[in-house]
């Protein structure tokens, strides 16, 4: 193995590491937190920090392939969906009415009351 | 122009995920191709709807490189939170106003929003989005006003 090909090695293996280290954190702040709210964030590290670190380092791993041309078609994908699904669920949960604990000494902003405009071609039958 | 554009960035598209160049499979994908540009068409009648994307490309490209700094910052706070064994956590939900003109804009700026671990966007509303965080600090507001600033410079100014 030439010394150019044992940096990649250790380079690639240094970003799947680090990457997995923040999948991990992630779980562990989804069993430490305590509420529905709180989950969220820490499912967002697994989310975007492992996500990224762990696809660079396959992506250094396969080199100039169409592996890696793949690999990043599907991060891309990954880096819009990730944060519309999260959304959805955390606006899922605020519509059904689960409201976040405030911390001490302050108060959250209430959502807008949902009001139906009084000239909706749909329910004006 | 816009069929043979579409050809083009279709079968380009197949050959990068495909793989594979023997003639029967590039005639596969060729034929695919041409049935979904078919069938392109043929919505196109129903719904001719345009999705325009107004971005400097360069300006959005800088952008990107600099969210991935903030989101490296974010994930170290966060990660920091859950191992420390007190776990400082500190709900907040606040409201934070947008100024993009464009729908892709403010899609751009409530993803980015998500996407930093510790902040989540959970409604939209006009002129504003819901913001939850899990460890707030006053310095919250003027860093998301900052995000606010440079995705509002990504935008192209509306062409007449």
């Amino acid at each position: 193995m030439s010394i150019l090909a044992t940096i990649v090695e250790v380079i690639s293996w240094a970003f799947m590491l680090s990457g997995s280290f923040f999948v991990i954190i992630g779980a562990v702040g989804t069993l430490r937190f305590p509420d529905f709210w709180a989950r969220l964030h820490a499912i967002s590290i697994t989310d975007s920090a492992g996500v990224i670190l762990l696809f660079t380092g396959m992506s250094i791993q396969a080199g100039f392939t169409l592996i890696t041309v793949k690999l990043i078609i599907i991060g891309v994908f990954l880096f819009i969906t990730g944060p519309t699904a999260t959304h959805a669920i955390a606006n899922a949960a605020l519509v059904s009415g689960l409201r976040p604990k405030e911390a001490k000494g302050f108060t959250g902003v209430e959502p807008e009351p949902l009001t139906k405009p009084d000239a909706d071609p749909a329910s004006s039958e | 122009m816009r069929i043979i554009g579409a050809i083009i960035v279709f079968l380009g598209l197949w050959l990068l995920l495909s793989g594979v160049y023997k003639p029967i499979t590039i005639s596969l994908g060729v034929i695919s191709t041409l049935a979904v540009i078919f069938i392109i068409n043929r919505m196109d009648s129903i719904d001719g709807d345009r999705v325009e994307i107004r971005l400097k490309p360069l300006a959005f490209l800088w952008y990107n490189v600099w969210l991935l700094g903030e989101i490296a910052k974010a994930n170290w706070i966060v990660t920091k939170i859950i191992l420390s064994p007190s776990m400082p956590i500190k709900q907040h939900m606040f409201s934070v106003p947008y100024t993009q003109k464009t729908d892709l804009g403010q899609v751009i700026f409530a993803n980015s929003i998500t996407l930093t671990p510790g902040t989540v966007t959970i409604e939209t509303e006009p002129g504003h989005f819901l913001i939850h965080a899990v460890a707030y600090t006053t310095d919250d507001k003027t860093a998301l006003a900052d995000m606010d600033r440079r995705v509002t410079a990504c935008e192209k100014a509306k062409s007449a």
